[in-house]
């Protein structure tokens, strides 16, 4: 809480002291000891079975919150309905009852153990504000819960309840916006438009199951929480797998490619940054969200291939022979032919297979020319030669980012598509660059002794002279290979 | 499995359905049904269509129409039917005529599919149907004759309300609950029976993967039917919402479901693009020890984590400076098959969610009798399973060849003295047996 600006605190102070007293207030009414409205038998079910049902959601899903919590956006709503149904049956001072309940029982969403106590506490007050003056609407509009009576369709009874979904929305969206602009500095209208509008549609959703929970209710008792929720329950429980496969899933990904990275010491995090880069890229110049995932994948995957190359080869210090040059030459379609079937990955596998591509048509596999080269290959063609320039390699040491910048723009129409490159060192000027070079302190430092360069023991001298002035990095090892054979042959 | 084996499973519960739509069919039509019965019937038909045309794949594959058959349900509990003294609710003889009616014309577009499955699914639910429907008739009757259960009973003990809603929900819940562990368990005794699964196995699965929709599937068609007594129609399509949401988590589950085992084939395959291990070896070897684990009992969880590890078995060569020649980790020195299981394991442990896998891989070399006939009670039947139909697959390869079939059989065999699990390479000649024409003697 210490690094929250001062009116920030006040605000969740003051948001937690009135829950607070809405809290104890509604609890010495509802047992009898303060005014005439105390609940009856039949509303301290509801409190009981509504308490429990929310327990049990979260006891279920336990196992799997930590990947829930880790993505908010895939939880499914079981707070909401139970809000509102807790309203509408149990009017201004039970509902405030369930909402403390809900927020701080284990495992909810609003009291997440990840949370700060303060946010916890704040989520409970806001709870407990927003169902005291939704009750206070819904009874001051029809005078009775409906727990009282058996509902009838009508024309007030129907207003009285989208006054109360209303209600509820709108408190917690201002007080929820408030909070955000007040610790984030951002000005509320932003907030609202932004992350709020987002999330109405699905609360109002989900507040209709609260409205059905409550008008069966009314004719046939506490059961109809059971059958309302559970559908419900078993849809959070299944996003829940979900999230924790999907979880999975991405960590399987990335141990993978650490596989592909152990073989090559020199290229530890390469994919990774890769993947990084080629996204800034893809932003900076305009695509659709969708691709960009898709694009992320193949600059994770783009080296997969070398899972396909003999570690011996790759590790290999000095002077390949040309059968271990045409081996590390064919990972990008070893690449292809791993990931062929996957079909989620589209576009990506045009990008792993062409990202060795050159815009002069002198690259490999293919010898692919300018717009021939796929989008995604134009990518992470500079994204890779990028990271290679800025860390650590076996024959020299890392460049400054300046330098880089510098290197692909001398390259641009030839190596590299210049849209691309531009699109880079301008994304890089807004969101900066982290290079994080793992290896500066885990590997040895290159030596001269231990820089054996490709190009000083290739054969053809012309190639040397380019190499030399070409961006150097394991793409331009296999450039300057591909510059030799083209040329030979 | 063959087709044999799918008649022979499903022969009992299809003729049994088949009876029972063919009494209910005749009975409704020589009933005279007025207009507005017809009309509600219709209804409920259309839904059950509809749901049917929705069907989803759950994860792990199997099949459900969570709208038809939460439709099918209600519409065999409702409780008021033709005015409240008529009837205890729906005749079983109409609501197994509707649900026949509805799931038959919402499989139309599915025609062309597998039909075979499509005939299991509406025998299930017919039987279904028909339990729910006089499971609830039974329990109603009941309750006619308990008037201390009306709320409001006169003096002289004569009845003057209706049942309290209460108790007709409880005796919905219980119909509900009842036919669908009846569901269940059919769905087991068909599955057991055309996959050589033993019985309690089966039951066990299918009660896992069934438990979640299932209970959403009761909890819809009994909200349903409560509520039609003052919702009438307009309860369908307002409870289908929920369902729909539960139908639409259980969709991407099981698509990402679909796309991580896909990727793990897909990435099984760098060994043998890389050179370090024959083409096709990898699937080969999973296809073979998922069905020896089968039948050896295993849940479908285990049997999860055994496909798995048997895909990405030999990831742990990719550590290796050069490859083994041909690939074939049998015939590596056992140092080295020690070596390359460890490796692999570790790659695998790296990803810290399949921690099983691992284990499996890791222990994968591992003899069955280590110490002069002593077992190592530790060893996974996985690691065991994979260890057996690796050898075999070495020593075989894609080669449909019998006589070397015969020979890899007759080596494993030979080594269960301390290598392999006897239990494993009996299972694994079973289904070689099967699958070939020949017999292995002695067997």
């Amino acid at each position: 809480m210490q690094d929250l600006p001062v009116l920030a605190r006040l605000y969740v102070g003051a948001v937690t002291a009135i829950g607070a007293v809405i809290v104890t207030f509604s609890l010495l009414v509802s047992a009898g000891m303060v005014g005439r409205e105390a609940l009856t038998g039949e509303q301290w079910t509801a409190v009981i079975v509504l308490s429990l049902l929310v327990l049990l959601s979260n006891l279920i899903i336990s196992p799997l919150r930590q990947s829930v919590a880790k993505d908010q956006r895939i939880d499914i709503g079981i707070d909401m309905p139970v809000g509102i149904a807790s309203v509408l049956l149990l009017g201004p001072f039970g509902a405030p009852i369930v909402m403390a309940v809900m927020s701080f029982a284990p495992g909810s969403a609003s009291n997440d153990r990840q949370l700060p106590w303060f946010k916890r506490a704040f989520n409970g007050g806001m709870g407990a504000i927003q169902a005291f003056l939704a009750g206070l609407v819904y009874t001051g509009l029809l005078g009775q819960t409906l727990i009282d009576d058996q509902f009838e369709f009508g024309v007030k009874p129907m207003l009285a309840m989208l006054a109360v979904i209303a209600t509820m929305e709108i408190v917690n969206g201002l007080l929820m916006v408030t909070v955000i602009s007040l610790t984030e500095r951002v000005s509320p209208l932003r907030v609202w438009f932004g992350t709020m509008g987002e999330s109405a549609f699905p609360l109002f959703i989900y507040s209709i199951f609260g409205l059905l929970l409550a008008v069966v209710w009314s004719f046939a008792g506490w059961i109809s929480a059971v059958l309302v929720l559970a559908p419900l329950m078993v849809a959070r429980w299944v996003f829940a797998q979900f999230a924790a496969r999907q979880a999975a899933y991405e960590a399987t990904m990335r141990s993978l490619i650490k596989a592909v990275e152990t073989k090559d010491l020199y290229t530890r995090g390469h994919s990774e940054r890769v993947s990084r880069a080629s996204v800034l890229i893809g932003r900076s110049s305009g695509m659709r969200e969708d691709r960009v995932t898709t694009l992320r994948y193949a600059g994770t995957l783009h080296d997969v291939g070398k899972l396909g190359v003999p570690t011996r080869v790759l590790q290999k210090a000095g002077k390949l022979t040309d059968e271990e040059y045409e081996a590390i030459q064919q990972h990008p379609a070893r690449g292809r032919e791993i990931t062929r079937e996957l079909e989620f990955l589209g576009e990506a596998i045009e990008g792993i297979h062409f990202h060795h591509e050159r815009i002069d048509g002198r690259g490999y596999p293919m010898g692919l020319k300018g717009e021939e080269i796929p989008e995604f290959a134009r990518i992470i063609a500079v994204a890779d030669a990028f990271d290679s320039m800025t860390t650590t390699r076996s024959y020299r040491g890392a460049r400054s980012i300046e330098d880089a910048v510098i290197e692909l723009r001398r390259c641009k129409g030839s190596q590299f598509d210049p849209v691309m490159v531009e699109a880079l060192i301008e994304a890089i000027e807004v969101h900066g660059w982290d290079v994080t070079d793992t290896l500066a302190e885990t590997a040895p430092q290159p030596s001269e002794t231990s820089m054996p360069s490709l190009g000083s023991d290739d054969d053809d001298p012309t190639a040397r002279a380019r190499l030399a002035l070409h961006v150097p990095d394991d793409a331009s090892e296999l450039d300057g290979i591909n510059e030799t054979s083209g040329e030979g042959s | 499995m063959s087709r044999d084996a799918d008649v022979r499973a499903s022969g009992p519960v299809v003729l049994l359905a088949g009876l029972v739509v063919i009494v209910g069919l005749t009975r409704t039509v020589t009933d005279n049904l007025t207009h507005d019965v017809l009309l509600y019937c219709a209804a409920f038909a259309l839904f059950i269509a509809i749901g049917e045309v929705m069907r989803l794949t759950l994860p792990g594959g199997r099949q459900s129409a969570p709208l038809a058959s939460a439709g099918a349900l209600a519409f065999a509990l409702l409780p008021e039917w033709g005015g409240p003294q008529a009837n205890p609710g729906v005749p079983l003889a109409l609501a197994v005529t509707v649900v026949t009616v509805g799931s038959i014309v919402g499989s139309v577009p599915r025609a062309f599919a597998r039909r075979s499955v499509l005939v299991e699914e509406l025998a299930r639910r017919v039987i279904v149907t028909l339990v729910a429907a006089f499971l609830f008739h039974a329990m109603q009757v009941l309750l006619e004759d308990n008037s201390f259960l009306r709320p409001e009973t006169l003096g002289d003990g004569t009845p003057a309300g209706l049942i309290d809603p209460k108790w007709t929900a409880a005796a919905m819940a219980l119909a509900a609950i009842v036919a669908s562990v009846v569901d269940a368990l059919l769905a087991a005794g068909l599955r057991s029976a055309s996959d050589r699964v033993p019985f309690g196995t089966a039951v066990l699965d299918e009660a896992r993967a069934l438990v979640g929709i299932a209970s959403a599937i009761a909890a819809t068609g009994v909200l349903i039917a409560l509520s039609y007594p003052i919702m009438y129609l307009w309860a369908l399509p307002i409870f289908a919402v929920p369902l729909l949401l539960t139908q639409f988590s259980f969709r991407r589950y099981a698509t990402i479901q679909a796309t991580y085992l896909q990727t793990i084939r897909s990435l099984s395959k760098v060994t043998e693009v890389g050179g370090y291990t024959e083409t096709g070896h990898s699937r080969r070897v999973s296809r073979l020890a998922v069905t020896v684990g089968r039948e050896m009992g295993m849940s479908q969880r285990d049997l999860d984590d055994l496909e798995y590890a048997a895909l990405m078995h030999d990831i742990g060569q990719l550590s290796l400076t050069d490859p083994i020649p041909g690939g074939a980790t049998t015939m590596a020195s056992p140092l080295d098959q020690r070596q390359i299981a460890e490796l692999g394991g570790g790659i695998i442990r790296q990803a810290g969610v399949l921690d099983k896998v691992a284990d499996i891989v890791e222990r994968q070399s591992d003899p069955y009798r280590p110490h002069r006939g002593q077992l190592d009670t530790e060893l996974p039947l996985e690691s065991r399973i994979i260890k057996a139909v690796n050898a075999y697959d070495d020593l075989v390869g894609a080669s449909m060849e019998s006589d070397r079939k015969l020979q890899a059989l007759e080596r494993l065999s030979l080594g269960t003295d301390r290598e392999f699990d006897p239990e494993v390479v009996d299972t694994l000649v079973d289904i070689i047996e099967r699958e070939s024409v020949f017999t292995f003697p002695g067997h």
